[in-house]
């Protein structure tokens, strides 16, 4: 269709309007009278495009009338304006179906540019919904994009529109201006989620890396715009560490790798997993390096109990003792050292033990445990002897300490230890 | 084979063989020789309409699942599709379908029963595909409410709540209403209908609405039902949350009970032979149905778990008792008499055997640490303490990485006992939550704010204490072994939901209108006009019948409360339930969480 038609057929319907003038009474009567001619015309005629086009009928013309030759964009915007055109209101939309013109997308989206009312109605498919979009962004129009897009928002099933924005980034950030001006928010939240969600169906790390980086820019709140940026700087990291733990535990020179190779890769773990990885294979890294404990501690804010928590634990599991050790001593300014477990000590066992550490080193750190209580069950339970008679030693408690040398072996050194306290108690 | 169905008050075989009937002469319409392509989904709730000896009767030869490729070869003149309308498995019926012409196989005919209904979406993918038309028969078989026990129906709709409470998708609730339609076809109009819930009004709305366009005009059979309660599972998100500590609730918790069935370890069933041939142990789950035909079950389903033991001594005394008369038995009559009770008792002994078998599997986890300290502080949360804190046992849980929906639960369960969590508090634990198990979880959080289940105290003021004790929620002596109020399904948390039912009946809801505005959703009551001669006139101390209907699923501990009432000798009302879906708030967690791919470790 060219411009000329266009003009044309506007010509003919508004000419044939004001040479016509409907008794109001009367008025859906003859119009359904003039439809039943229409078609019958139709009928004989066949279906000629040209025909319909310039079909004479009430209807379209009316509904021109009511509307005005031009709809602003706030109408547009509007979500029920174009609910309420009057004709629809009256009957089914069936019955003027035949009458309106049949613009392609293109020619809506040229229609729309020119600032001429298009009814985007008639577009029912989802393929000709996707065709008006993809048109309105070809010639760059904002105004014309976000018509449509509020007119796809209000016909489509929200999942399905923001699948296809996925790969319409244009329309996808004309849309998150639009409900961010608008305030949509909760709409807004599932707009940015789904987004990010895709992240999941990429699997090469680069790609990924990249689409995380474009979620960044995303319109996120404070606080998930800190944790998605976090999972950007994360991956970002886990690149950068795979990359050189790939090459030395290849090259076969690195100990630690030779004596533990790694069990997977560490791509896509989540952040305490990463952490416990570079505890284990990093420990002792300056902090300047992507893969130190202390680089991780420090850019992902990683609290003091969760670090602790995690270093005993990859340290434990490497049986590496001295850095335990180090982990709980803090010395003051005076130069005295103590010991300090942000977890408890009690905690600090639990974790010694289920890496099965000695006895030597378990009750070095029962003995650190505050409550007395706890102090003997676990003492007890993890057969610290030394631990229990020196609790019973302080506590003076000489009928316990008897009945707990029943449960020393015979000639032990423990049992000689009892004794010598029972001898002085 | 059916025979707990008819135990109730309600005699459910009705419903079972109005489906039973309905899959008959949808089978006798294929006429010949049959095999069956199931959607695997299907198979557990349609095992409990109709046995395979019932298919067999009617020329069902072959049973294959569905699957990509080719079909089985299968000297049979009709195939048959069950399936749920849905999209991908359309493309693997096109693909059977194709791959079948070519083979060029002697004819054969091709049908398709949808359920729970027929989709137009799905016929047109079978019309893309090109293979609509090969199909002879393309009907629904509409398997609305399936009926799992004496006084239980289901719909097992997996996905309802998730659909209407984040996907705002009510299709469940149209299917909800259809069978409730169904029922009232059967067992008369239900004159009451009280409700509460957003989803609820919509559920009574369609039914009235239906009623109104139903063509057949006036139902004259004598009702049974003389009330239906609907109940939104958002009105209360509580329950579902803490851990059942009803037998059959916890064997829900632990091993996951799916359309009655069971399977559990089996090592504690190993057959105990003289000998002591340890070598071998059986590796395949022992797989047990579970519902109220079993005598012993029914006895000790409902009870709280620290009742169950004692139960189960008891019995085994009074079977090995039985097993001595044998010595006594001196005349000819006697051992007659003796061995004519054997079957029976051999039943009940393998009966004894299997339960308390998994009475001790269970008891191995309720008696270990870490339940124990899980329990103390649900309890603590239901009951109100340090709700508005950062729990110490969650963060430890989360530092030792337990398995995420544990601890969401708690985090949800906290949120919900506490009107929502304040700004700091719910900060912090989805800050370590995504820390700990990836930032990716943040859809799944996100979800959870959705549903309602967690979230931020907007206003000052925290409503869960004034609920709690207006509604009577916490109650500090409970009587786990013979108890005397509901809440010791929970051993001390009476159910919401179930509390609601029970003062429906008593006093009647007047008595808690404040309390019934703080919780979501409109109350509303109903009622259905009934031609004179079909009104009810109660005998003296007669029962009423309510039907509760909990739109977006229930659990067992409900179940055990909602019967405890109906047993109770001057309760007045006996209870029949219905649901979407036999929940619990594992399975409940999950089918919210965001489907991630699984990790490689």
């Amino acid at each position: 269709m060219n411009r000329m038609k266009v003009d044309e057929e506007e010509y003919w319907h508004s000419s044939k309007c004001k040479a016509f003038t409907f008794d109001d009474d009367d008025e859906l009567s003859q119009l359904k009278e003039s439809k039943r001619a229409v078609n019958s015309l139709r009928d004989i005629v066949d279906d000629d495009d040209d025909l319909e086009k310039f079909s004479w009928s009430g209807e379209p013309v009316g509904r021109r009338n009511k509307l005005g030759s031009f709809q602003s964009l706030s109408d547009a915007l509007s979500d029920t304006g174009v609910k309420s055109y009057a004709p629809e209101l009256r009957r089914p939309k069936a019955e003027y179906k035949d009458y309106t013109s049949d613009w392609s997308p293109k020619d809506t989206v040229r229609r729309m540019q020119r600032g001429k009312i298009c009814s985007l109605e008639r577009f029912r498919s989802l393929r000709e919904k996707l065709m008006l979009l993809d048109e309105a962004v070809a010639v760059h129009d904002g105004n014309v994009i976000t018509a449509i897009l509020i007119f796809l928002k209000r016909t489509l099933k929200r999942e399905i529109l923001f699948q296809e924005l996925e790969v319409r980034q244009v329309a996808l950030r004309h849309l998150i201006h639009f409900l961010k001006e608008t305030g949509e928010q909760k709409l807004l939240l599932d707009l940015l989620l789904s987004q990010y969600r895709e992240h999941l169906s990429i699997q090469d790390a680069e790609k990924r890396r990249e689409f995380l980086k474009g979620c960044i820019r995303l319109p996120f709140s404070s606080e998930d715009a800190v944790h998605v940026q976090d999972h950007y700087t994360l991956l970002e990291r886990q690149i950068i560490i795979e990359a050189n733990d790939r090459h030395l535990e290849a090259a076969g020179q690195s100990e630690i790798f030779r004596k533990y190779p790694r069990k997977a890769s560490i791509l896509n773990m989540p952040l305490v997993t990463t952490l416990f990885y570079s505890c284990f294979y990093h420990y002792t890294e300056a902090e300047g390096t992507f893969s130190s404990p202390i680089n991780l501690k420090k850019t992902f804010k990683i609290p003091d109990k969760q670090y602790v928590l995690t270093a005993l634990a990859a340290r434990a599991k490497l049986r590496a003792w001295h850095d335990v050790d180090a982990l709980f001593t803090t010395k003051n300014w005076l130069g005295y050292t103590k010991k300090r477990a942000p977890i408890g000590f009690h905690r600090v066992v639990e974790i010694l033990q289920r890496n099965s550490a000695p006895v030597q080193v378990l009750q070095e750190y029962v003995r650190l445990v505050e409550d007395v209580e706890t102090r003997l069950n676990l003492a007890m339970k993890y057969k610290c002897h030394d631990v229990v008679i020196d609790t019973y030693r302080d506590l003076k408690d000489r009928h316990q300490l008897m009945a707990y040398r029943c449960k020393v072996e015979r000639g032990s050194a423990e049992e000689d230890k009892i004794d010598s306290i029972l001898s002085n108690l | 084979m059916a025979a707990h169905l008819s135990s109730g008050r309600v005699n459910l075989t009705a419903l079972r063989e109005a489906g039973r009937r309905e899959l008959r002469e949808f089978l006798d319409k294929c006429a010949g020789s049959k095999a069956i392509v199931w959607d695997e989904y299907l198979t557990g709730p349609f095992g409990l309409i109709a046995q395979y000896s019932l298919l067999k009767e009617h020329e069902v030869e072959k049973m294959f699942t569905l699957k990509a490729g080719r079909l089985p070869p299968a000297d049979v003149k009709n195939i048959i599709f069950f399936v749920r309308p849905r999209l991908e498995l359309m493309d693997i019926i096109a693909e059977n379908v194709l791959s079948e012409d070519r083979v060029r196989s002697p004819l054969r005919d091709f049908h398709i029963l949808f359920v729970p209904r027929r989709s137009l979406l799905c016929e047109q993918r079978l019309k893309d595909q090109g293979v609509l038309g090969s199909f002879i028969h393309r009907e629904q078989y509409s398997m609305d409410l399936i009926p799992f026990d004496g006084d239980l129906l289901s719909m097992e709709s997996e996905s309802a709540f998730k659909e209407c409470y984040l996907e705002n998708d009510q299709t469940s609730l149209y299917h909800a209403a259809k069978g409730l339609m169904t029922l009232q076809a059967l067992y008369g109009t239900i004159p009451q209908i009280f409700g509460k819930g957003d989803c609820a009004r919509h559920v009574a709305n369609m039914m009235i609405r239906m009623k109104r366009e139903f063509p057949g005009g006036q139902n004259s059979i004598f009702p049974v039902f003389d009330t239906l309660l609907l109940l939104d599972r958002n009105v209360d998100l509580l329950s579902p949350l803490a851990t059942q500590l009803t037998y059959e609730g916890l064997i829900d918790e632990i091993y996951g009970i799916q359309n009655t069935y069971v399977k559990l370890p089996p090592e504690k069933f190993a057959p105990k032979k003289q000998g002591e041939g340890g070598k071998d142990l059986p590796t395949e789950p022992k797989k047990l149905q579970l519902n109220s035909a079993e005598e012993l079950y029914a006895e000790i389903r409902d009870k709280n778990f620290n009742a169950v033991g004692s139960v189960l001594s008891k019995k085994a005394k009074i079977i090995s008792a039985a097993f001595e008369e044998r010595h006594h038995a001196k005349t000819v009559g006697e051992i007659k008499q003796f061995v004519s009770q054997l079957p029976h008792m051999q039943a009940a002994r393998s009966s004894l055997a299997n339960h308390t078998s998994i009475a001790e599997l269970i008891k191995d986890i309720t008696t270990s640490e870490d339940f124990f300290d899980n329990l103390t502080v649900e309890q603590e949360f239901m009951s109100g303490i340090d709700t508005d804190k950062v729990n110490n046992y969650t963060e430890d849980c989360i530092a030792q990485k337990h398995p995420l929906i544990k601890i969401l639960r708690l985090v949800c369960l906290q949120s919900v006992c506490n009107s929502g969590l304040k700004q700091k508090v719910l900060d912090h634990y989805k800050r370590e939550i995504l820390q700990t198990y990836g930032y990716e979880h943040i859809l799944t959080l996100n979800n959870l704010e959705k549903a309602g289940l967690l979230k931020l105290q907007t206003s000052s003021r925290n409503n869960y204490p004034t609920i709690r004790k207006t509604m009577r929620l916490w109650m500090d002596d409970v009587n786990e072994q013979n108890p005397n109020d509901i809440s010791y399904v929970y051993s001390g948390y009476a159910p919401l939901s179930v509390r609601l039912a029970q003062l429906l009946a008593r006093p009647g809801w007047r008595s808690i209108e404040e309390v019934l505005k703080m919780l979501p959703g409109p109350h509303f009551e109903e009622r259905q006009q009934l031609p004179t001669g079909l009104q009810k006139k109660r005998q003296q101390g007669e029962n009423r019948v309510t039907l509760v209907f909990f739109l977006g699923g229930v659990t067992y501990a409900e179940i055990a409360a909602l019967r405890f009432l109906s047993q109770m000798e001057d309760g007045g009302t006996e209870y029949v339930i219905a649901t979407t879906k036999l929940i619990n708030g594992t399975n409940w967690i999950k089918s919210l969480m965001e489907k991630l791919e699984p990790p490689p470790f």
